[in-house]
């Protein structure tokens, strides 16, 4: 008799109709939004706090190098001896203040320019100021040395190699970082989704051998049929809290960040000169055409596919193992010594997707992970974007799916044995041995 | 005799454990048999191999004359030893579940839940979840599932445990009663005085190996001692003593009396019988007491298993 849809139904509605699963999924999306928003607004704050820094200039050299702006005001001292000064900036609580000497030349003064404040000051903040004394510097030695720096300016050539594939296809530098953003992102979920789901199925088993519902339950069923139930059951449940997740995510995202107009996406550390530069309208048009360009460049449907199948592949072969160590111990506290074998090869998987691949997608370490099947679901997807061939991808998936069917014969047979030992923490050893009852 | 379930030489090892060394047995359609042995002796690995949970390495199981086969599944109830239930399902959705696994379709498992639970008088239970019920509660509702799908084998894995008398009277109740109404019974526990009650066969299963089996009756036949209980007033007690002890081999007797009389065990050689045993003694005094004495199923447990 086959039971396996009745088993899935059961696995399913109970995940879903679990409280606690209830609350997860509805309350997650609205705490990471909110702390999305808390640290944007909080970032914000941050920088609404208008610093004012004293200059006691003594060379006069600088003093128009600094302008105040919104954030940043100069208050230029003159005629006041250096301990004077930072009396007045002590007693004005200033930011900080900042002393040019008198020197013969530029390089004396150079290593004699200080900085006092309260406390350590801000890394971004003293990056400013040194940036504005070097400019001007360079161009005080520039002018020494009989060159205009006006000309220096014009002489400068800006380079952009235009990329395109010998089959005619154009890509650019944002391609690259395109692909690795849609590469890394398929990586990541999946893996996520593995160690999250994985437990799920996990503390599934382990609470029927608590329950000791269990040998009801496989005086009626095989124990495979239950062990496949279970995974499937709880991948539903899991694609169901995702599907939910993204959907109330991408609702409230919106919503908060058109009620409350806080920048989500904008980096609060581009400088304003950054922004300015942007800000020209007719390159943002280019710009974000390019991009739209290269998205539909990716081989779109190429990588929905081989997600999907590598998302599949790759989490019943991990819920599989996660299910006989779910049979093999009696509480969940068990299960440390039987984690590691299984977290290691998600650990590297990701480690050589965001060092190796990025580097270089078709190396051959990223070649030979893309094939293992413990590390091909997470390596193959970051590479896909790059072009990879199909017969490479199906072979991949061929192997990974080959590999599931043995893992799950192994763990049934773990779970054949370990759901009807109780009160045992069993070694390796004896998981050895249950292979051959 | 009609047998519903045979097994023949089962052998089961794990690893370099046997758990059950060649192991035969008949259990006859109708009959309350009584599967028995001490801890670990082997017989739930014994009853998980008639419901197929484990494969045995050799031998042969048959249910009605064919072998043990997945379809068989709905023929056999199984109460294990080590039971539990979904604590977070509700006791309806649950039985439910449970009923379908066993092949009844969604309608058959609702009205049969609802004769069941009208029966125990449990209907209020229906939306409860498992872990509000007491463990009494929670054995009910695994007895009815065990049942519901009306299968011609049973199998009690220590049905009372967990059972306040009065609740593990109506068990026995409806386990006689199913037995009534043509179901098999396969039984295992270590309570004596139910398997004295309810069984008329039984096997003693120790240290894998099956030590006796047949029909209860004629084991207890065949474990007859010859000893008879009796008690005598006589006014010569000492005398009389002395008499009996050079016919007969006698022992101490504990019963409870109103006179004040001689006790003895006697044990009669095998060439006697109860009736010279009653003339030397009615010749001696007044007899006020004259029982044959029958070993229990404990006794019997006992007795074999420290003899194997």
């Amino acid at each position: 008799m086959n039971h396996l849809p009745l088993i899935i139904k059961r696995e399913y509605l109970n995940k879903v109709k679990n409280k606690s699963f209830i609350i997860m999924t509805f309350l997650s999306p609205l705490i990471m939004v909110g702390l999305f928003a808390l640290i944007a607004f909080l970032t914000q704050l941050n920088n609404d706090k208008v610093r004012t820094i004293s200059i006691l200039d003594e060379s006069k050299l600088f003093v128009s190098q600094f302008k105040s702006t919104d954030k940043t005001k100069y208050d230029i001292l003159t005629n006041v001896s250096l301990e004077d000064a930072k009396k007045i900036v002590q007693e004005s609580k200033n930011y900080g203040l900042l002393y040019i000497p008198k020197a013969d030349s530029i390089d004396a003064l150079a290593d004699k320019i200080k900085f006092y404040s309260e406390d350590s000051p801000s890394l971004m903040t003293m990056e400013e100021i040194e940036r504005k004394i070097e400019t001007k510097a360079r161009d005080i030695k520039l002018r020494k040395s009989g060159i205009d720096p006006d000309l220096i300016h014009k002489l400068k050539v800006n380079v952009t190699a235009n990329l395109e594939t010998f089959s005619g296809e154009k890509t650019s530098k944002l391609g690259s970082t395109l692909k690795l953003v849609f590469g890394g992102a398929a990586g990541y979920l999946l893996f996520m989704f593995i160690i999250i789901y994985g437990n799920m199925i996990m503390r599934s088993v382990i609470e029927e051998k608590t329950s000791r519902i269990i040998e009801v339950i496989i005086s009626s069923v095989k124990p495979i049929q239950l062990l496949l139930g279970k995974i499937f059951g709880t991948s539903l449940a899991g694609i169901t809290q995702f599907l939910i997740w993204i959907l109330i995510g991408g609702i409230l995202m919106t919503v908060v960040s058109t009620v409350f107009g806080i920048n989500m996406s904008g980096s609060p550390m581009a400088s304003q000169e950054a922004v300015n530069q942007v800000a020209n309208s007719a390159e943002m048009q280019k710009m974000m055409n390019l991009g739209m360009q290269e998205v539909l460049n990716l081989p779109l449907a190429n990588l929905a596919i081989m997600f999907v199948l590598f998302f599949v592949g790759g989490y019943l072969l991990y819920g599989s193992l996660y299910a006989a160590i779910g049979a093999a111990v009696d509480s969940e506290t068990d299960t440390q010594q039987f984690m590691m074998p299984i977290l290691m090869p998600l650990m590297l998987a990701i480690y050589v997707g965001f060092f190796t691949v990025i580097e270089n997608p078709h190396g051959t370490v990223s070649q030979i992970f893309s094939y293992v099947p413990f590390t091909s679901p997470v390596v193959m997807l970051m590479r896909i974007p790059f072009g990879v061939p199909i017969w490479q991808q199906l072979l991949s998936v061929a192997i990974l799916f080959g590999t599931f069917f043995l893992t799950v014969l192994f763990a049934a047979k773990i779970y054949r044995v370990g759901i009807l030992m109780y009160g045992k923490k069993p070694s390796y050893k004896e998981l050895r041995k249950w292979l051959k009852y | 005799m009609d047998n519903l379930l045979v097994a023949e030489n089962i052998v089961k090892k794990f690893g370099d454990y046997t758990a059950l060394n060649g192991v035969s047995i008949e259990v006859p359609k109708g009959s309350i048999f009584g599967l028995l042995g001490p801890n670990g002796a082997g017989k739930t690995t014994l009853i998980r191999i008639i419901n197929q949970i484990t494969m045995p390495d050799e031998g042969l199981v048959t249910l009605d004359g064919v072998k043990l086969q997945s379809n068989h599944i709905k023929d056999i109830g199984y109460l294990p030893e080590e039971r539990g239930l979904y604590k977070s399902m509700k006791v309806g959705e649950q039985a439910l579940y449970l009923a379908q696994l066993k092949g009844l379709t969604k309608n058959q498992a609702k009205e049969r839940l609802k004769y069941w639970f009208d029966k125990f008088e449990i209907t209020s239970w229906w939306n409860k979840k498992v872990q509000e019920l007491s463990k009494g509660m929670a054995q009910k509702i695994q007895f009815i599932v065990t049942v519901l799908h009306q299968p011609k084998l049973l199998i009690f894995d220590e049905p009372f445990s967990g059972f306040d008398p009065i609740n593990a009277n109506i068990i026995k109740d409806e386990i006689l009663q199913l037995r009534e109404e043509g179901a098999t019974v396969i039984f295992s526990t270590h309570r004596m005085e139910s398997v004295e009650e309810m069984c008329d066969h039984i096997a003693l299963i120790h240290e894998s190996n099956k030590i006796l089996d047949g029909k209860l009756i004629d084991i207890k036949r065949q474990y007859k001692s010859n000893i008879y209980e009796v008690g005598l007033l006589t006014e010569q007690k000492a005398e009389t003593e002395k008499y009996l002890k050079e016919n007969f081999e006698l022992s101490e007797a504990n019963f409870k009396t109103i006179n004040d009389e001689l006790k003895f065990n006697i044990k009669i050689d095998a060439g006697q019988t109860a009736n010279q045993l009653i003339s030397h003694l009615t010749s001696k005094g007044q007899l006020t007491h004259f029982v044959e004495v029958i070993p229990s199923v404990n006794d019997i447990f006992i007795q074999t298993v420290q003899n194997n």
